[in-house]
């Protein structure tokens, strides 16, 4: 079976003990709201969305609530992946680590930019590949991602 | 069965007599034994009830209540054989005022459903306890949306027992006071008869949610004077699929069905219909026959252990488990619940150094030492703890005080993981 290194690399352990862009931020930041109702764990993403030259623009994230080590790590990684990336990039980090985390995507939806989706950077999120081999751990691993696109799809 | 009454008072149960009864302690995970500290989830299955339910298909299948030939005959008799057993158990006057249902959740849903919609009406009270189970909570939730009933709630102590102090005025003018008489989270033991007179005394019925509490201790529903108890076979060694409600009489008598079909029924006309009497008023459709036989078998399983010894086994290991996980973690654990192992069962919620128990679980399993994380079912208690989940360790009769030592060194492997 696989060893629990395979779960608890150094880097989610560092970012589950420091998480980075905790907080919140005041309307009219989106702020959106993921439970486990498996674990009880409750997770608050804020984004902030200012428009650019190149189009809507995460200029800001922070992250509150609480969790397993597995959630409040790849919430911590997600939050400084997106910061200063557009909507669409961003939208095509999400696909890509909903892959990386072995979860069917919709193949049909027009959303995602499928060109931005190979050439998105998982960089330290790569750490939680390991969390495929515990199923379990994967609606862990993906519940900010999921309040995420909650919150996108409130600024849009 | 061997009978397994030791004599010795200092071992009430034969722990490994007992675990060899369950073929799944035979079970090596990763060249190592089971560590089962889930029982106030689920139960494992002893032979004896694997043995009764694989014979019965194998050898006495057949539908009950229906059929004249004499297979079908000795079915209705053996599903029968079943509830008497059931009444026995909880030293219920009656076998037909024992219900078969799919789980205790459907039994709770079918006292509210059935009595409270006969019952109960705008601005009626109904006093719960912050304590509950979903399973009596959301029933009673989803009836004062539709009603307008009003719930109030008895609040706990620090120790998490019930606060009784304001009984009197919280049962003022309460038609109904549903409570758990053991906590599925804290371990807390309530003072079931004290509670039941209370509620009469109110003009209020008692209703007990008994999962927790019947697999481990002596129950007697006419000694508490309850009206309702709801409990679950598959947290008492026997199957999932089957749930049993016990009601007095006389108010089950004046309850209107709560499911329509068959077996329920004494005519139907195309005008309307006439319900049977008891029990098969309450159990419309073919029951869980082959579930019902697993019951029994479970029930004669528990009754020769005895369950003053299972309780006494139980007290055993909770008062070694609250004593060596103490005194080996200090202030590094919280175990949530009364510290007296009279007023306890042997479910106890803890937290571990701020892991969360999500990743304790996940350490845990590495010594194949299975314990709950989560929020239990009891979304408004964890709020009262100020904790969103709680890991939680269930000892019962296979277990004894070598699994609390193994749970404790494996408490201390998280600690090499997340330690800081």
């Amino acid at each position: 079976m696989a060893g629990l290194e395979d779960l608890y690399r150094e880097i989610i352990l560092d970012h589950y003990r420091t998480p980075r862009n905790r907080g919140e931020l005041p309307p009219p930041a989106a702020h959106a709201v993921g439970h486990n109702p498996l674990c009880g764990d409750e997770i608050d993403v804020y984004v902030e969305v200012q428009d650019g030259p190149n189009g809507a623009v995460v200029s800001d994230v922070k992250v509150g609530g609480q969790g397993c080590s597995i959630s409040q790590s790849s919430a911590s990684m997600m939050s400084q992946a997106i910061k200063g990336k557009s909507v669409a990039e961003v939208r095509a980090l999400v696909r890509r680590f909903k892959g990386l985390m072995s979860i069917d995507v919709d193949e049909s939806d027009t959303s995602v930019d499928l060109a931005l989706v190979e050439s998105a950077k998982l960089g330290d999120l790569e750490a939680l590949q390991g969390v495929v081999k515990f199923p379990v751990r994967i609606k862990c691993a993906t519940l900010a991602w999921n309040t995420l696109l909650d919150a996108l799809a409130q600024s849009a | 069965m061997a009978t397994r009454h030791s004599g010795d008072a200092a071992m009430s149960l034969d722990v490994a007599a007992v675990r060899a009864d369950f073929p799944i302690f035979d079970r090596l995970i990763d060249g190592q034994p089971i560590v089962y500290l889930d029982s106030a989830n689920t139960t494992q299955k002893p032979q004896s009830v694997i043995d009764a339910m694989s014979t019965f298909m194998a050898t006495a299948y057949a539908p009950i209540n229906r059929s004249a030939y004499r297979l079908a005959a000795e079915a209705t008799d053996a599903f029968e054989a079943a509830r008497s057993a059931t009444q026995k158990f909880i030293n219920a006057r009656r076998a037909h005022e024992v219900v078969f249902t799919k789980n205790a959740t459907e039994s709770l849903n079918l006292i509210v459903r059935s009595w409270g919609y006969a019952n109960l009406h705008a601005g009626d009270v109904v006093l719960l306890t912050h304590m509950e189970h979903h399973a009596n909570i959301v029933p009673w939730h989803q009836l004062a949306a539709e009603r307008g009933i009003v719930l109030r709630w008895v609040p706990l102590t620090a120790d998490g027992q019930l606060d009784l102090t304001n009984l009197a005025p919280l049962l003022d003018g309460a038609k109904a006071f549903s409570f758990t008489a053991m906590s599925n989270v804290l371990g807390t033991i309530t003072p079931v008869r004290e509670l039941c007179a209370a509620a009469h005394a109110a003009g209020a019925i008692a209703i007990v949610d008994g999962c927790q509490y019947v697999p481990h201790n002596v129950t007697d529903v006419q000694a508490w004077d309850a009206d309702f108890l709801a409990f679950s076979s598959h947290k008492l060694c026997g199957p999932s699929g089957i749930g049993m409600l016990w009601g007095r009489e006389t108010l089950l008598d004046a309850m209107p069905p709560f499911l329509g079909g068959g077996n329920m029924i004494a005519d139907v006309r195309l005008d309307g219909f006439t319900t049977a009497p008891l029990p098969a008023k309450f159990e419309a459709g073919t029951p869980p026959i082959i579930e019902a036989i697993g019951l029994h078998a479970a029930l004669q399983f528990l009754s020769s252990l005895g369950m003053a010894n299972v309780r006494d086994h139980e007290m055993q290991i909770s008062a070694y488990a609250l004593r060596s996980l103490t005194e080996r973690f200090g202030d590094d654990i919280t175990i949530h619940g009364p510290t007296n192992v009279e007023a306890r069962g042997a479910t106890f919620s803890f937290a571990f150094r701020d892991i969360h128990p999500h990743d304790l679980s996940q350490v845990l399993d590495q010594r194949n030492v299975c314990v709950r994380a989560g929020h239990h079912c009891a979304k408004p208690l964890m709020r009262l703890l100020g904790a969103p989940a709680t890991a939680r360790a269930s000892f019962y009769i296979y277990n004894d005080e070598s699994e609390v030592d193994i749970l404790a060194d494996a408490l201390d492997s998280a600690s090499d993981i997340f330690g800081t």
